[in-house]
């Protein structure tokens, strides 16, 4: 049966080789930063299941110190041109979307195909799939283009050294929701939030609630992380059990006021600052894009959860 | 109140704008400092919780074959294919692209369809210029500000779509949290409940990308943001 853990090594193999890439760039200043970086990401997904817990803590720190002390450096690994591209444009034609398009087409295929056979497990079915469709995608693209054996792979290293530190983030702000949860962070919020918050008619609970999991999920990056406690402390001893709200409608509604929350914070990296990375935008033009939205759409919330559950 | 040090460390880090990974790295052993836990502790609980989530890095694994895409001119590609399209605006464009993440993600395709490094980058934030570069030349910030929409639209199409699909993780761990606190709730009926926001976020974000192609017609009106002063990488 295909796991994620086969999906790990695949990710592993291919960190490793963009780390020996980066050490042979001799234009790179930086190069021992980059390999070092991208070899200790290789490592996590390769041998991180078989790792001790205090040696992968011990692993996360060194990548931190290598990324975030600026040892990595920008890099320009050889492609092809503006006009060559051009032209290729011309000379593949739509083909190009096609192959673009295998990823999703497997992933999705996989999704609903895959689930129920034993192949795969059926939990973690659309990851893997996604990686059995960059897997075909990659054999047609080598059949159909001829491009240089290498060339794929110092394409991944050029996009990967476009994202940089970056690249870490995501993962990393989870296990940082993860030790915000272990130190009792949520419960003390939830303390504070009924404390000293306007609680005193059903529309300033409904408020209170919605904003509550918006800020909150802007400070955890997650509306998963926000909604236990939040819900815990406001939703439903006040929204639901002191007004009689309607639970449903609450709850729904609840987690949607925090996806409002999710637009507008570089908590959520791979949202926000990740595509702003991979888009050559400053960090936080897309959060700027979706503030707007988000605010209005809060409002709106807010008015529906009133409406809706009373 | 102590246990909010680590919340502390990451508002003031962001504030003051040190490196993200050295602010994440700080409020954990803030964190467990103020939990009491030793150094020890510490790491081990982040080093698990980092190694659980390697699934959320799994995206990077389509940088080889987008890498060798736009090699080979996918990106050129598309400008050439939104240019001959008439009547094809960076608004509509995006609005369309929208909806269509919206009714995947509603049927449960949110990981399968879409994405930043899959979809966005490689696709539709060409496109979306070449569709505002019918009206002519592009300055810096108009193109930061299509840019910055066209990973909007992919970030608000999923997290507003996704939780009408009943099966959705999102749905479901409301479900468990409730069922935790002795109600018993339908997936299906907080599906329902979802839709008016779902609805509410297309008309908003929609009404926004109108507005965006009239800011880019029109030269004198003020440019919305585009972000500040962050890196630039210019290409």
């Amino acid at each position: 049966m295909i796991t994620l853990e086969h999906i790990y090594i695949l990710m592993g193999a291919l960190f490793a080789v963009v780390a020996a890439l980066s050490l042979r760039d001799r234009a790179n200043r930086k190069r021992f930063g980059n390999a070092i970086f991208w070899a200790l990401f290789a490592a996590s997904f390769l041998f991180g299941s078989h790792l001790s817990d205090f040696a992968n803590g011990v692993l996360v720190l060194a990548l931190v110190v290598v990324g975030g002390f600026n040892f990595i450096g920008r890099t320009a690994p050889a492609t092809t041109t503006p006009d060559q591209r051009r032209e290729r444009a011309q000379r593949y034609g739509n083909g190009l979307f096609y192959i673009a398009l295998i990823i999703p087409l497997i992933a999705l295929i996989g999704t609903l195909v895959l689930k129920g056979s034993g192949l795969v497990d059926p939990k973690q079915v659309t990851l893997i799939s996604l990686g059995l469709g960059v897997i075909v995608a990659l054999a047609v693209g080598y059949t159909l283009m001829k491009p240089p054996t290498l060339a794929p792979l110092e394409e991944a290293r050029r996009l990967a050294d476009t994202i940089g530190w970056a690249a870490l983030l995501p993962q990393l702000l989870a296990s940082l929701g993860a030790v915000f949860a272990a130190g009792g962070v949520g419960k003390e919020v939830g303390v504070i939030a009924t404390q000293y918050l306007p609680l005193g008619t059903p529309f300033a609970a409904v408020a209170t609630y919605c904003i509550g999991m918006a800020l909150f999920t802007i400070v955890m990056g997650n509306a998963f992380a926000a909604f236990p406690v939040m819900t815990a402390a406001i939703g439903l001893p006040l929204v639901v059990g002191h007004f009689h709200g309607d639970v449903t409608v609450m709850a729904a509604l609840g987690m949607l006021a925090g996806y409002c929350g999710t637009l507008a914070t570089p908590m959520a990296a791979n949202f926000n600052i990740v595509p702003a990375a991979l888009l050559e935008i400053p960090d936080y033009a897309v959060i700027r894009a979706q503030i707007p939205t988000a605010i209005p759409l809060l409002i709106v919330n807010i008015v529906l959860m009133y409406v809706l559950a009373f | 109140m102590i246990a909010l040090l680590g919340i502390a460390v990451v508002i003031a880090g962001f504030l003051i704008r040190i490196n993200p990974l050295l602010v994440i790295a700080a409020a954990v052993l803030a964190t467990g400092w103020a939990a009491g836990f030793d150094i020890v502790h510490t790491l081990a609980l982040f080093g698990h919780a980092f190694n659980e989530n390697r699934y959320v890095s799994i995206v990077f694994l389509v940088l080889p074959v987008i890498g060798l895409l736009e090699r080979e001119g996918l990106q050129e590609r598309a400008r050439l294919l939104i240019a001959r399209l008439r009547g094809a605006t960076v608004g509509r464009l995006l609005l369309i692209y929208m909806l269509f993440r919206q009714a995947m993600s509603a049927i449960g395709l949110a990981g399968a369809v879409g994405g930043h490094a899959q979809v966005v980058r490689p696709l539709l934030a060409p496109m979306a210029e070449a569709a505002a570069e019918k009206e002519g030349p592009l300055t810096e910030e108009k193109r930061n500000t299509i840019r910055a929409f066209s990973a909007s639209v992919d970030n608000i199409g999923a997290f507003f779509g996704e939780d009408v699909f009943l099966a959705m993780s999102s749905v479901l761990l409301i479900k468990g949290f409730l069922e935790q606190n002795h109600i018993i709730v339908q997936p299906l009926s907080i599906s329902l409940w979802s839709i008016p926001t779902a609805i509410a976020a297309a008309l908003i974000h929609g009404t926004r990308l109108w507005l965006l192609d009239r800011k880019l017609k029109n030269p004198k009106s003020p440019s919305p943001p585009s972000g500040g002063e962050g890196r630039v990488r210019g290409r």
